[in-house]
């Protein structure tokens, strides 16, 4: 974290505020939410364009997983509006698979099938979901798990791999979907320090491609070297929100100032 | 290599290569001290168990094996001063304790039964067989229905279907049949089975749904509940056997291998509606599952066979077996639902979100994701449950349906057998059969367990 561009060397990234086309992925407007008598959520408005890449920051509790799980729809939203690609969310079923069809998601925790063989794991919501013949849904799965550089272990058990290498595989199975938008929850807290950047870097490789993300994660360097955006959020709020080289070197707020200068030392 | 301790800073200057483990103290006597002579309690505990051994194995060997009476005809051969097991007996009765009372010059049918029975189960339990989809719905869909023909003789009196019972038609309830069937029973099933489809199609299309689909489904349903009527009803020239006629192992048989075979899909559903989001399915689950485990076993036959036939209309009288089946099979599944979700319990939220965030419908995450899991967890709570519905089937002896011990029971006031030893030597017999089954299906849980445990594979 203190050496922020030791991610990736050699290309530069896309041009960082010029995506060609400002078409909203997501929108979200006036999102409420409470656990109970406790509000998780106030008045969240944010709106993510195609391509953009946003990291969400902030303390623990600070309500940012619960918004990207709004996304999704793994978490409910009482009051507002969530947008995705045009779909609005409802307690509609139908648009709720929709939308989810078309949401990538990886989780801290990786989520990853035990008693499935990571092939399995790849193929399976192809098959399911997306009706594709199995020899399809393989071949597309090997694809994917080149791209996060382990096609070695297709025929393994998820229990068989290291932290990072099931990290990967997540992200290869929400790619098998061929997803709009990919939403990181936390995708590197779980790992020990060495696994962090192959999983990071699988995640840069993913930017390069134009993916619109949505990432929670204190990986400052990451942010400074993918991000659009940086969001912080306490309390449930969205506390500041800028470009990150105005973000990490001229915070505004005095809880930013005070996140920040915890975590960066 | 460094073999200072003291001086507080220390780089490896060649890193060190791995060596074979210790080699353990190998042997029987280091085995004997380290496994049963470890400590005083231990030594202890070896000696009372070897007594133990002294005392029970020599008898029992000596009462089922050397002093037991291999030939003979009659109780003759069993008396006698130092007589151990009277196997005579057993060869003699062996027959009724198969078939029971079912017609000598007809348990070919059984034969069949039970041979078709293993040659489809086989191939079902050895898991790398292949084509496990064909072999399960022969062994679940088709096997029942000829069995049932098979035992039974087929050849079921219908007389009308649903129109007729409701009174719209009839002028077709008759008695008349061809080949067997009853073609106002025919008419009256292709009639009801048109309606329903109508009602089903009109429902859909009233709700915007694809009304075509759901009359096509519902046809279907029909179709194949109407193949099932058919091969029942048809008149295969098989003589007729009632079920008060069966017995002995092919009762037990029949109880277990059904309440087994059905107790695990209706568990698995009251487990899914325990755990439901929705409040009205959740209460009937779980209504349902504590009624069934708040009553005993023999409440439940004694209902069902004594006091059932007074609530139904009069003329409707179902068979005796078939409401003790009922019966066994509702009891069993309020036990497996509560097994089954214990497993549902202990899978992580995180599979859940997992297989919800690609996209997956319910009964598709349930299918593919949890289910899997949740079943191969409790593995031991559902063999558990199997064994103890396949001992519990005994319990039918209560309301006059003479399973595998029933019939031994008979068997020993035969007066051509009466001697000291003949009760031991049944007990002995039908302790011996019931073991072989239970311990059974418990190594073969074990084999499975083993096989289907992923989570730690390495």
């Amino acid at each position: 974290m203190s050496e922020p561009h030791s991610i990736v060397s050699g290309d530069e990234l896309p041009a960082v505020h010029t995506p060609p086309m400002r078409e909203t992925a997501v929108e979200l407007v006036g999102v409420h939410k409470w656990y109970g008598e406790f509000h998780v959520l106030k008045d969240i408005n944010l709106r993510v364009h195609r391509g953009e890449r946003i990291v969400i920051c902030g303390p623990s509790g600070s309500g940012k997983s619960t918004m990207i799980r709004c996304i999704n729809r793994l978490e409910e939203h009482q009051q507002g509006s969530i947008v995705v690609d045009g779909i609005e969310l409802t307690n509609d079923l139908k648009r709720i698979d929709e939308i989810r069809r078309e949401v990538g998601m990886c989780f801290q925790h990786f989520n990853l099938f035990p008693h499935l063989t990571i092939l399995e794991n790849l193929t399976l919501a192809p098959i399911w979901v997306r009706k594709m013949p199995k020899k399809d849904a393989e071949e597309l799965a090997m694809h994917f798990l080149k791209k996060v550089k382990i096609p070695e272990q297709a025929a393994k058990y998820p229990g068989q791999l290291s932290g990072g290498q099931q990290q990967r595989v997540a992200i290869a199975r929400a790619l098998c979907m061929k997803p709009k938008i990919m939403l990181f929850d936390e995708p590197t807290s779980a790992l020990d320090p060495e696994m962090v950047k192959e999983v990071l870097e699988t995640m840069v490789s993913l930017a390069e491609e134009g993916m619109t993300m949505l990432c929670v994660t204190h990986e400052m360097g990451f942010a400074r070297q993918v991000a659009n955006r940086v969001i912080f959020m306490d309390a449930g709020q969205i506390i500041e929100m800028n470009e990150p080289n105005a973000f990490f070197s001229n915070p505004q707020h005095e809880r930013t100032k005070l996140f920040l200068s915890q975590i960066l030392h | 290599m460094s073999l200072t301790f003291d001086d507080g800073t220390f780089i490896r200057s060649e890193l060190v290569t791995p060596l074979p483990p210790p080699k353990r103290n190998i042997g029987a006597v280091a085995w004997m001290r380290e496994n049963l002579f470890s400590g005083v309690l231990n030594t202890l505990l070896t000696l009372f168990g070897i007594a133990l051994l002294v005392l029970v194995v020599p008898p029992v060997v000596r009462f089922l094996f050397i002093d037991a009476v291999w030939e003979g005809q009659n109780r003759e051969a069993c008396l006698g001063p130092e007589v151990g097991a009277c196997w005579p007996f057993i060869k003699a009765k062996f027959s009724q304790l198969i078939y029971g009372f079912y017609p000598a010059d007809q348990r070919w049918r059984v034969d069949i039964v039970f041979a078709l029975g293993a040659v489809l189960l086989v191939p079902l339990m050895v898991l790398d067989w292949p084509m496990k989809r064909l072999n399960s719905f022969l062994f679940f869909a088709v096997y029942p229905v000829v069995a049932f023909v098979l035992l039974t003789g087929g050849n079921i009196d219908l007389s009308n279907f649903m129109l007729g019972h409701a009174g719209v038609i009839p002028f077709m309830s008759g008695t008349d049949t061809v080949m067997g069937l009853n073609p106002g029973f025919w008419l009256d099933y292709v009639l009801t089975a048109l309606v329903f489809c109508a009602i089903a199609g009109g429902i859909l299309a009233l709700l915007g749904g694809n009304a075509m689909s759901a009359a096509r489904g519902v046809g279907m349903f029909f179709v194949g509940l109407g193949i099932i009527i058919l091969m029942w009803d048809f008149d295969f020239g098989l003589q007729k056997v009632e079920t008060r006629s069966w017995g002995g192992l092919l009762v037990t048989l029949v109880i277990a291998v059904t309440g087994i075979v059905t107790s695990m899909p209706l568990g698995i559903l009251l487990a899914l509606g325990r755990r439901s989001h929705m409040p009205i399915v959740r209460l009937l689950s779980v209504i349902f599952i504590e009624f069934w485990r708040g009553v005993p076993l023999i409440t439940v036959l004694f209902f069902a066979t004594y006091m059932l036939p007074l609530f139904l209309p009069s003329g409707v009288n179902p068979d005796g077996l078939l409401r003790a089946l009922v019966g066994v099979a509702l009891f069993s599944a309020a036990y497996m639902a509560e097994v089954i979700r214990g497993g549902l319990q202990a899978i992580p939220k995180g599979q859940y979100e997992g297989a919800m965030s690609m996209g997956l419908g319910w009964w598709q995450m349930m299918r593919l994701i949890i289910l899997p899991q949740a079943l191969t967890l409790v593995i031991p709570g559902i063999v558990n449950s199997f064994i103890s519905l396949f001992k519990d089937t005994t319990l039918v002896l209560i309301v006059s349906i003479f399973d595998f011990l029933g019939q031994l029971r008979a068997a020993f006031t035969d007066p051509n057998w009466a001697t000291p030893v003949t009760l031991y030597t049944g007990f002995a017999f039908a302790g011996i059969i019931y073991f072989l089954f239970c311990f059974g299906m418990s190594r073969y849980s074990l084999f499975v367990e083993r096989r289907l445990n992923t989570s730690h594979r390495h």
